[in-house]
């Protein structure tokens, strides 16, 4: 059963926690889901806030360490907001 | 929604055949992880193929070969939830995410390992890095 999956026929990022900077200078952490016709779909997704005062780069560190602070089950980023999306383990 | 049980069996079965527990209640989770001594991992178990399922046969290569954990337990996330939930309790600084693996020394978390550290890795990847862990918190004490 290894490497079973239940769907098939998904995008690249299917399934891959990615990191999403945005236009808006926010960046928001989850898990790839689908390009939709609304923006990309990410599940369990947090965001980083410039305002909150808290460093991107330490951001990233802590979530790297102790994982993605999920505040929406379910986010849509429309096309306009994406500016890049990597790989959440590229910045390990 | 858990999945019909008939289909998330062989998953199930992929980890106890490789000798772990599974805890499937809240009392089977108090009764490993509470008062520990020694070290376990604790293996959530997940249906999704992008990471699932290369971490299981991951875990089974580490734990062929040098050091392994005193006690390898197991949960299904988004199958046994109560049993998920408290086990996540005993990890709680961790953020949830499946699968995922923890090892505990004398209570202790020592080492985790998130869903974004396997997901489209090679499982000889995930397996280096427990190897490696297993070598730091399960190899004997040199006398």
């Amino acid at each position: 059963m290894s490497g079973h999956v239940f769907h098939p026929g998904h995008e690249e990022l299917h399934g891959i926690t990615v990191v999403v900077s945005g236009r808006s200078g926010r960046t928001y952490v989850g898990r790839y889901h689908e390009r939709t016709p609304k923006g990309t779909l990410l599940h369990d997704a947090g965001v980083h806030d410039p305002a909150s005062g808290q460093s991107l780069d330490d951001y990233l560190k802590r979530t790297l360490k102790f994982g993605v602070k999920a505040e929406q089950k379910n986010m849509v980023l429309p096309d306009e907001e994406i500016e890049e999306i990597r790989k959440l383990a590229e910045f390990e | 929604m858990p999945y019909p049980e008939m289909m998330v069996k062989p998953m199930r079965d992929e980890m106890t055949d490789m000798g772990a527990r599974e805890l499937k209640s809240v009392p089977d989770v108090d009764a490993e992880l509470g008062d520990q001594q020694g070290t376990t991992l604790v293996f959530v178990n997940s249906v999704c193929g992008c990471a699932a399922g290369g971490a299981r046969p991951a875990l089974r290569a580490a734990l062929q070969h040098g050091p392994k954990p005193d006690k390898v337990v197991t949960v299904f996330a988004g199958q046994d939830t109560e049993a998920v939930a408290r086990a996540r309790q005993y990890f709680a600084d961790y953020q949830p995410s499946s699968p995922s693996i923890a090892l505990f020394k004398d209570g202790e978390v020592v080492h985790f390992v998130h869903r974004h550290q396997i997901e489209g890795k090679a499982p000889q990847d995930v397996a280096k890095n427990l190897a490696e862990a297993f070598q730091r918190y399960c190899a004997p004490a040199p006398v």
